[in-house]
């Protein structure tokens, strides 16, 4: 699983945010009439947290956030939409179920850690096999419990959709 | 034996013991999609190159959540789904005919069954003792492509509730009372239970209601136990037949037991922008309100409007306020409309809308404007959620809500029953 033209581990700008980012925040509800028009709705990526995300985020850039990031509606175009507007991965210090899962099933990295050093703007680089993730900007390292091996099972492929193509079941 | 709610339930469906924290793939009993996420669904399932729900007659397509259709997009969305509905056999509910939860709860959930819904409130379906949880849309695609799912079973917090709801205080309260102690990350990846005398004597409604806000704290599934209350409502239903007895083991262990006296409850309210910001209403009395929204999978069944209209009888709806009321589905509606509750509410001032899920979740209908205060008996507040995110949203229960529209301002319902 590699993004477009960055193979992991690469150094990227993180995006910082506060506590409990909910779906609404991610993917407002006022928008639901773009969700079958994945492009022009992830022009509203993260509207009600950082405006200026959308239109400012470069592929590989971390969305770095607090508590409970994802909380809420169960809505998948809140992580597809994380995903398309090219950031590399999720890290937050915790994640809404719904929203964790929903991360990997679309081959979002969603990395639970205490993000309170990291800074907006700081540049970071993760290695999700180590589970290391280092603040080139500070000059730290933190480590992170790697993703669930069921889960790593469907990330590894892309995200739940590859997954079953490749397995035709559900082999956790 | 030693079983939470969960344990149980899904020990049944696997055919073996099994225990928190074991990764499990079971068998689905019913699969829904509505048309905020199933269009994604059908793109999903279409990209996996399944054609076909493994099982039509447990596969639900459920148009509710912009009704009717104000845009040809929308339109053209809810016609894919219905065709595909149509082409594979599968189950159909068409716009009109209610909430998604609502009609889960009135013609498919009974106890011990698994629900998964393309939504995070499919744990309403907790209060018929059915594991209900919410999915993504691809996570629901592969249950409807395989008719099966994984799961992690989930530990267990028990909410107790003893004694009695003093007048003018609801499950709505309790459970706002509940989500501020627990917070909205204190239930995350576990389930609730709610268990005591206060409980045992709710009527089906008022269990709805707190199994719909489990995942207000974070949880993947709000329980309570099967009894006789589940079985006449079963009954009135015309599914008898599908009631069974589950309740947990005497010994069953919970990470933590929430005790609460129901006679200390207060009418409550949750603050913008979260679910857990709360206070007591007469905290709170004062605050003016803009608009005022009854409805929702959480309050917007009938036993919520006659709640209302008996508050709203021979009164006025405040000039500096609106009140938007929504039945959450055509039974409650037609209901409503044969007991002269919608008259009554109607005659007050409030603009009644089709069943749906619209003004909760800000798409369609009652969007506040900027730096208006919108109290409603949804389940979410936060920021933007209405619609606006310039305005804000209170969240409290159907008589907190009535009694604010005609006061014009936060109120407290015992001041009017």
């Amino acid at each position: 699983m590699n993004m477009e033209g960055k193979t992991w581990p690469f150094i990227s700008t993180a995006w910082k945010f506060g506590d409990s980012i909910s779906t609404d925040h991610i993917s407002p509800g006022r928008y639901f009439h773009l969700r079958t028009n994945l492009p022009e709705l992830t022009k509203h990526t993260l509207e009600d947290a950082r405006e200026e995300y959308a239109s400012n985020v470069k592929s590989g850039d971390f969305v770095v956030a607090g508590r409970n990031f994802g909380m809420g509606s169960s809505r998948e175009h809140a992580a597809i939409m994380i995903k398309m507007s090219g950031a590399g991965a999720v890290v937050a210090k915790s994640f809404a179920r719904i929203f964790y899962r929903n991360a990997i099933n679309v081959g979002l990295p969603a990395i639970i850690c205490n993000t309170d050093k990291i800074a907006d703007k700081d540049q970071l680089s993760i290695d999700l096999e180590l589970g290391k993730l280092k603040n080139e900007t500070k000059g730290f390292e933190l480590t992170f419990s790697p993703i669930p091996k069921e889960m790593m099972k469907i990330l590894s492929e892309g995200g739940l959709v590859p997954y079953i193509k490749k397995y035709g079941d559900l082999k956790l | 034996m030693n079983k939470t709610l969960s344990e149980k339930i899904l020990s049944r469906k696997v055919g073996k013991d099994v225990s928190a924290g074991e990764i499990i793939v079971t068998d689905v009993d019913y699969m829904f999609a509505h048309d905020a996420s199933g269009p994604l669904t059908i793109d999903q399932l279409r990209t996996m190159g399944i054609q076909k729900p493994a099982y039509p007659d447990k596969t639900i397509i459920i148009i509710d959540h912009a009704v009717p259709s104000p845009n040809k997009t929308i339109s053209n969305n809810q016609e894919k789904l219905r065709k595909w509905a149509i082409k594979t056999g599968s189950r159909f509910s068409e716009a009109g005919r209610g909430i998604c939860h609502q009609v889960l709860a009135e013609d498919y959930a009974s106890p011990g069954q698994i629900i998964l819904g393309t939504d995070s409130h499919t744990v309403t379906a907790g209060a018929l003792a059915a594991f209900g949880t919410g999915m993504g849309a691809t996570d629901v695609a592969v249950a409807i492509g395989l008719g099966k799912t994984w799961l992690r079973v989930p530990e267990t917090i028990m909410i107790k509730l003893d004694g009695d709801l003093p007048t003018g205080v609801y499950s709505k309260d309790a459970m706002l009372t509940f989500i501020g102690k627990l917070t909205m990350e204190g239930a995350t990846y576990k389930a609730l239970e709610f268990s005591g005398s206060a409980i045992n004597n709710m009527r089906m409604d008022e269990r709805l209601t707190l199994s719909n806000m489990a995942v207000e704290a974070g949880a993947k599934v709000g329980l309570i136990s099967s009894d006789e209350t589940t079985k006449k409502y079963l009954e009135s239903r015309g599914r008898g037949e599908f009631f069974q007895k589950i309740m947990p083991d005497k010994k069953a262990e919970y990470t933590e037991t929430l005790k609460f006296d129901a006679s200390e409850i207060e009418p409550t309210i949750a603050f913008p922008d979260t679910v857990d910001n709360i206070k007591t209403v007469s905290e709170a009395a004062g605050t003016e309100i803009q608009e005022v929204f009854i409805g929702s999978c959480t309050n917007g069944r009938i036993e919520d409007l006659r709640i209302a209209a008996d508050i709203l009888k021979g009164k006025k709806v405040n000039p500096n306020t609106k009140l938007i009321v929504t039945p959450a589905s055509r039974e409650t509606l037609l209901l409503a409309v044969q007991d002269l509750t919608l008259q009554t509410l109607i005659e007050s001032g409030a603009t009644v809308t089709p069943p749906g899920c619209g003004v909760c979740f800000g798409a369609l209908g009652g969007v506040p404007a900027d730096g208006d205060r919108i109290l409603t008996t949804s389940n979410r507040n936060f920021k933007g959620r209405t619609g606006n995110p310039l305005s804000g949203t209170y969240l409290a229960s159907p008589a907190t809500a009535a009694v604010t529209a005609i006061k014009g301002e936060i109120a407290d319902p015992r001041e009017m029953l």
